[in-house]
């Protein structure tokens, strides 16, 4: 628990600039006539420009409710954070677009409530739940964990959310339950980039039970004890670090127990580069690129992948099996 | 405005036009401007200028021929040499920060491994290699020694460009829109030299009888 100590010194609340006229500073300056060749010149390049750091065209985020975090547990070997403003400005979100960039653009059209979850197939206590019904129950905690893509980039992010298995036990999943699958919502009025057709939608993904049940899979609704933002997959989504990030599906709208493997995005369209399991595996290349290391952002140098990105105790879900084979 | 002075200028704007990217690049580097992953960045815009270069040189040629101006010709050194500089610059950022020029040992075996075993990598590495000979006798003193044989090796520039517009497209993870742009530019500006004189001709034909002016002429 946080315990807030007020400060000594005399700034009133009162006196402190806004957040939102502070992150919203460039703009200022640039109105008032301040900000010179430099943006003058942007525009004579046509590579996407990032969006600089702490600019108001991510503003939104700024003002996300805090959440009231009960429990927080280191779990990325006390590595460095990476800055809240990369989380949330780096992403791969393709349903908004498929520059890095974009979702942080684009994702304002993304409407987070009303939210529904339909929760069906192999359980016995299937329903459609309003958002705040599905995680009322759950206690929320921080985990810090690492995330790595399979573009072989990876972060360390404070999650805020709950156990996956803590949801699922609600739904009381039958004997026939040997997967669950995630639906991303696919609403193209809300979602400008479905209409390009990149990817099938809705993006789906899977994980066999046990793996579903690991403690280390975790529902996610809020980053740096704040509410997720959109282009993170805000309202809810999945983290399970041990694995790739497109594992980890995003706005998720529908979840379903099924007996067999059920399909998988990014396996679906390319099997060969992309598995079913998608687990962290230096040992196994993606067929372009090499998976030995990957770039931490926020440092210059590469550094070696760590099988099942550093978490082993997930290695007993895979005792047995040829992870050559099934990657 | 004489001829010469003409060409100058003409030089003068080339180098304006390929010198603005880096220098925008260089604002972006010192200002921390590059994003949350900022040595993709430098290698995703270093390498999209490579291509955009590599393809304005080759369509010097053509607009000479459509225009009847021939003024194009004389920039298409500047302009490959310009489109060489950025491939160098993308090549380097991969040596120093992907491979870590730190540990020189260990980045010489990933680099090896990189060229076998990484399609993308072999072809990049292949296109920088076929244009190194071009770069160097770029010169008039190369171009004079070796005669005929100069338009020969350089028409080296067909397979690299070829080969720079396949690395993109294999790299991509899955929106291949951008690569396929540059793919179909290039194929247009391959197919316009094909060898069929009557489609050519006739587009030639076809275009507006060339008004420039008697000075233009007598730039050569």
């Amino acid at each position: 628990m946080l315990i807030r100590v007020s400060p000594q010194h005399p700034i009133k609340p009162s006196e402190i600039t806004p957040e939102s006229v502070h992150a919203d500073r460039r703009q200022f300056l640039a109105r008032m006539g301040l900000a010179g060749a430099g943006l003058a010149l942007a525009g004579c390049s046509d590579a996407k420009p990032p969006l600089p750091s702490g600019s108001a065209a991510a503003g939104p985020e700024a003002a996300l409710p805090a959440l009231d975090v009960k429990k927080k547990t280191e779990m990325a070997g006390n590595e460095k954070l990476t800055p809240y403003d990369d989380v949330t400005r780096y992403n791969n979100y393709y349903e908004f677009g498929t520059d890095k960039a974009d979702p942080a653009r684009n994702a304002g059209t993304l409407r987070t409530r009303p939210w529904t979850v339909a929760i069906d197939g192999e359980c016995d206590a299937p329903g459609q739940l309003d958002l705040d019904t599905l995680i009322k129950p759950h206690a929320l905690e921080e985990r810090i964990y690492r995330l790595r893509c399979v573009e072989a980039w990876s972060m360390v992010i404070p999650w805020v959310g709950f156990p996956l298995a803590d949801l699922l036990k609600r739904f009381k999943p039958n004997s026939r339950a040997k997967f669950v699958q995630f639906f991303s919502l696919a609403d193209a009025a809300q979602m400008p980039m479905i209409k390009r057709g990149v990817l099938p939608y809705p993006y789906r993904e899977g994980l066999r039970i046990d793996e579903a049940m690991h403690p280390l899979a975790f529902m996610v609704v809020g980053l740096y004890g704040k509410v997720l933002p959109n282009q993170n997959g805000a309202p809810i989504r999945l983290m399970t670090p041990w694995k790739y990030g497109f594992k980890s599906a995003k706005s998720i709208a529908r979840i379903r127990f099924t007996e067999t493997q059920p399909e998988t995005t990014w396996n679906a369209i390319g099997a060969a580069e992309y598995g079913f399991y998608g687990n962290v595996n230096p040992e196994v290349d993606h067929p372009r690129w090499s998976q030995a290391s990957e770039r931490r952002l926020g440092e210059l140098f590469r550094k070696p992948t760590l099988p099942f990105n550093g978490y082993p105790e997930v290695a007993p879900l895979y005792a047995g099996m040829d992870l050559r084979r099934y990657y | 405005m004489s001829p010469a002075a003409r060409l100058w200028l003409a030089r003068a704007l080339v180098w304006i036009g390929a010198a603005t990217p880096l220098a925008l690049l260089i604002e972006r580097t010192l200002n921390g401007r590059l994003g949350a992953n900022p040595i993709e960045f430098l290698e995703r815009d270093l390498g999209d200028w490579s291509l955009r270069f590599l393809l304005l040189s080759l369509v010097l040629t053509p607009l000479r021929s459509l225009s009847g101006w021939t003024w194009p010709l004389r920039l298409r050194r500047t302009v490959g040499l310009w489109a060489y500089a950025y491939i160098c610059l993308h090549f380097a950022v991969y040596i120093v920060f992907d491979l870590n020029i730190l540990e020189p040992a260990r980045a010489l075996a990933q680099l090896a491994e990189d060229l076998v075993k990484r399609l993308y990598i072999t072809v990049g590495f292949a296109a920088w290699l076929f244009l190194l000979p071009l770069a160097i006798t770029s010169t008039d003193g190369w171009q004079r020694r070796l005669k005929r044989k100069w338009k020969t090796l350089h028409r080296l520039i067909y397979p690299a460009a070829v080969l720079g517009v396949l690395h993109y497209v294999w790299l991509v993870k899955k929106d291949l829109r951008e690569p396929l742009l540059y793919a179909a530019i290039l194929a247009v500006l391959l197919l316009w030299r094909w060898p069929w004189p009557k489609v050519r001709g006739a587009i030639l034909r076809a275009r507006p009888t060339p008004t420039a002016p008697a000075s233009d002429q007598t730039l050569r």
